[in-house]
């Protein structure tokens, strides 16, 4: 509705496909309204640029509601863009001022390589969830869903833990690109729950394996990861995937 | 077109189990020898694929995104339906089934929903046992909160996430079979087109869409699991790339596709800022029970809203149905929304939308209260508007949201096309004309983890299905015709992109075939929308090549297909000369304006079938009987 229209420039990672070498190009967006949201920026650039027969900026996003997790962009070397626990989705370009030079950048991290500009495979997060992301019960099997009562205070420290996108950002803000935050936070949902508690010790082994695995790094003890959160899931969940780890090692039978 | 609804005879409560019994059975070590095809991984998909991996069939998951805990079923917020009855305030399967067919305006399949309903309470128990963490008591045990069109409390909820955390349950459980081998993951994959041999559906082609090569692949069944085509509208509540291809492609190789008329506008989404806009937000409409919605009582009254007096505000929703006041179904709430607005009374820079005002329930139990029950829609309605929404009122206005029309599917969730079910949002079978709150998340389990896992060995211990491989010829056809899709779509030279075809079409569905409907609309619609396919034709821009991860191709797609859909859309708005749930047809009233069925001339699904290229499709029809709740006038009044 604002007719107080701005234009900025922004300076995105160019690379054609995965492996290859890539560039920082600069773009100018004329026409920018404060209540457009950031993607919507690029939307608005890429059609331009399909328009001039140039190659749009591949990104991921999909429900634009900050649910999904799809997207994930470095925004001036914030990870989600300057927004607290917010997805860049979520960001809107009435945090921008005219003639800025916007940076946009994908998740530069190992274990999410980038297949094309800011386009980055995270499958390594679902191998992770593979490797024990879950409670082991068949369809049809479950006794009645109040049968096993669940402390409340449990319950909402598990709904913390579980309210987790899985967007990766924990794993691109971290200077180790580790993905305890990722894990922990799976780990510490489950196991806070008397549904997950009987596999709780092989949980946490199999998961921090399949972590280390896929080349994930250690925690840094930044705490950037808990600061970029979308949905601020805590670091408390690290120091409890850790307990739960060395717990396992004791117990475990394996 | 044969239609067999394949109802199972005898009383409704037994129907379910009496024809379990008596489908035949799959042994356990047959069942790694059947390998099915799941496409999409939303909650039917996912529960499917978890459901059929337990059992050990060999399960092959499609989705388009890069994880499939990416499936727009994440985005549900408020709740799921059961009829536990824990709240002892009077539910049973028999009032939910009664409430689901009543909800729906009588256009549902009575068998059908009764199943949903006795299944529903198994969904509750196992994702409780899936660690999924619902909202609970201080004793322990779960919470229940009333939600749209109920009058009761059976809605089950996490926070206002619940179709992240049950999504998130159905797919650790599937995650949990592609660490025991029996699912396999294909990310990153759209199908393009279904296989057929001999009759039956027999695979599919898709492609990667990292390196856009095409792929064959060979099954026992195809599920269908892709959800509903809201973007038809283009803007809407669904994710960015939630489309209609596969069940078009479905549609063209034979399926039946029922009710597409019937689509479901939400009444609680954050109005639309500018030409810019790509989706809509909805809010969900949980805030209906505690917010008021009102506009003022004047047309083209400017004042701020604390600026507006008691007496000059119209409650619009308490004032005209008494009973259910601002908890009225999506329907109607949405509808006497668009009535205010039309009349002028609308409210915020663009006058289009209505007030949502909580400022008398803050004063009665306090924000605290009120930010720990919706605090995230809050939140995000700053994120969106920057307006704080305990300060005044929230803005909101209808989106379209949901669809209720689909992929026709018989008792086994089988289309007409052996071998091909449709499951979730994009079969059209439970939720008849409008789909009460919290009820998509239900029965997306169900069709996934209660009832699919018996229909499907049905129909694969009852026929004899002959061996196909990737190989055969009708396989290297179909992916002839995707490779030559692909081909025509990168081939136009113009000057238009496909987000632009796309908005323009959905300008035209908004209004011609949107909330309200009335022959004359529909057909300038059914004028305008081949227009736009023939400058489609002709002026589409794409660009790059088809062997690379090129997303406006994949737009260009999903428009192609968006705007062949809006037509039958349209038709079978023009046809049903009725307003029955999310169909208002202008024409077909009371004298207050409220929505009149029309029993005699529409008790039945409209089954459409593709007829081939460039022909009128033929329509068929599926009597809808009534035999244990009778047609009433759905008063809310």
């Amino acid at each position: 509705m604002s007719d107080n229209k701005f234009s900025v420039t922004v300076r995105v990672w160019r690379q054609a496909g995965p492996g290859g070498k890539g560039r920082m190009e600069s773009y100018k967006v004329p026409d920018v309204s404060p209540d457009m949201s950031f993607l919507e920026m690029l939307d608005v650039l890429n059609e331009d640029l399909v328009r001039r027969d140039e190659s749009p900026i591949a990104f991921d996003s999909d429900c634009r509601e900050g649910i999904c997790g799809c997207c994930g962009l470095v925004v001036n070397g914030d990870v989600h863009g300057p927004d607290e626990h917010s997805t860049v989705c979520q960001l809107h370009m009435r945090r921008f001022r005219d003639g800025d030079v916007i940076t946009v950048e994908p998740w530069r991290v190992k274990s999410f390589p980038v297949l094309k500009d800011l386009v980055a495979d995270r499958s390594s997060l679902d191998r992770i969830m593979a490797a024990g992301g879950y409670i082991s019960v068949n369809t049809g099997a479950a006794p009645d869903a109040n049968a096993i009562p669940v402390d409340k205070d449990d319950a909402e420290e598990a709904m913390d833990a579980a309210a987790c996108i899985g967007c990766g950002a924990c794993v691109a803000a971290c200077p180790n690109g580790s993905a305890m935050l990722f894990t922990g936070a799976k780990i510490s949902q489950l196991a806070l729950l008397p549904q997950g508690k009987p596999e709780k010790a092989r949980r946490a082994l199999a998961m921090v394996e399949a972590m280390d695995a896929e080349g994930f790094g250690n925690c840094a003890n930044e705490y950037e990861c808990e600061a970029v959160c979308p949905k601020d899931v805590k670091v408390a969940n690290i120091a409890r995937m850790n307990r739960e780890f060395l717990l396992g090692n004791f117990l475990s039978k394996r | 077109m044969k239609l067999d609804a394949k109802i199972p005879s005898g009383p409704i409560e037994k129907k379910w189990d009496k024809y379990r019994f008596d489908l035949k059975l799959v042994n356990p070590n047959n069942k790694r020898k059947f390998d099915i095809i799941v496409v999409g991984s939303g909650l039917a998909g996912a529960s499917a694929a978890a459901s059929l991996g337990e059992l050990g069939y060999n399960v092959k998951v499609f989705t388009m995104h890069d994880s499939p805990r990416r499936a727009h079923s994440i985005a549900a917020q408020g709740g799921i339906n059961a009829a536990k009855n824990y709240p002892n305030d009077g539910d049973s399967v028999w009032r939910l089934f009664h409430d689901t067919v009543k909800g729906g305006d009588y256009r549902a399949r009575e068998a059908n929903v009764y199943r949903l309903a006795q299944v529903a309470n198994g969904i509750i128990d196992h994702c409780a046992a899936l660690g999924v963490p619902f909202a609970r008591e201080y004793g322990g045990l779960l919470a229940n909160r009333s939600f749209g069109g109920a009058q009761l409390m059976r809605t089950f909820y996490a926070r206002g996430q619940t179709g992240q955390q049950l999504l998130l349950g159905a797919y650790s459980a599937m995650m949990r079979q592609v660490a025991a081998g029996t699912v396999k993951l294909y990310p990153r994959r759209e199908m393009t087109e279904l296989v057929m041999k001999n009759g039956r559906a027999r695979g599919i082609i898709a492609r990667d869409l990292v390196t856009g090569k095409l792929e064959t692949h060979a099954g026992h069944a195809v599920l269908l699991c892709t959800g509903g085509y809201a973007n038809v509208f283009y803007l809407s509540t669904n994710a960015a790339t939630c489309n209609v291809s596969a069940a078009w492609t479905a549609y063209k190789k034979g399926a039946g596709f029922a009710n597409p008329c019937f689509t479901q506008i939400h009444p609680t989404c954050i109005p639309r800022s500018g030409d810019h806009q790509s989706k809509l937000t909805l809010m969900s409409e949980s805030l209906r029970n505690d917010g008021r919605i009102w506009v003022p009582g004047k047309k083209g009254d400017k004042r701020a809203p604390g600026a507006i007096p008691e007496e000059e505000r119209d409650y619009f929703l308490e004032r005209r149905y008494p009973a259910f006041g601002n908890l009225v179904p999506r329907d109607i709430a949405s509808r006497a929304a668009k009535t205010e607005v039309d009349a002028g009374r609308g409210v915020g820079p663009t006058g289009q939308s209505v007030y949502l005002d909580f400022r008398d329930s803050i004063a009665r139990k306090g924000e605290d209260k009120i930010r720990g029950e919706y605090g995230n829609l809050f939140d995000m309605y700053y994120q969106i508007t920057d307006e704080n929404g305990y300060k005044a009122p929230m803005r909101i206005y209808p989106a379209p949201h949901y669809t209720m029309g689909g992929l026709w599917v018989d008792y086994d969730l089988m289309t007409n096309v052996p071998g091909l079910f449709a499951m979730g949002e994009a079969n059209f079978s439970d939720h008849g004309a409008n789909r009460l709150g919290a009820s998509a998340l239900m029965q997306g389990l169900a069709d996934g983890f209660f009832i699919i896992p018996y229909t499907l060995g049905g129909y694969l211990a009852g026929n004899k299905l002959e061996d196909v491989a990737d190989s055969d010829p009708e396989f290297r056809q179909a992916a002839g015709e995707a490779e030559q899709k692909f081909k025509l779509l990168l081939s136009a030279r113009g000057r238009k992109t496909p987000s632009e075809f796309h908005r323009q079409l959905g300008g035209v569905m908004w209004s011609e075939c949107g909330m309200a409907r009335n022959e004359a609309s529909l057909k300038r619609a059914l004028v305008k929308i081949p227009g736009i396919r023939e400058e489609f034709r002709e002026n589409l821009v794409v660009g790059g090549g088809a062997e690379e991860l090129n997303q406006t191709l994949e737009r260009a797609g999903k428009v192609a297909d968006f705007i062949d859909f809006a037509e039958l859309l349209v038709r079978d708005a023009l046809e049903r000369r009725e307003s029955c749930g999310g169909h208002f047809r202008e024409e077909s009233c009371t004298a207050e304006g409220e929505a009149r069925r029309d029993d005699a001339g529409f008790s039945h699904a409209a089954v459409w079938e593709h007829a081939g290229e460039g022909k009128a499709p033929l329509l068929n029809k599926e009597a809808l009987e009534f035999e244990h709740i009778k047609p009433s006038e759905r008063s809310y009044k």
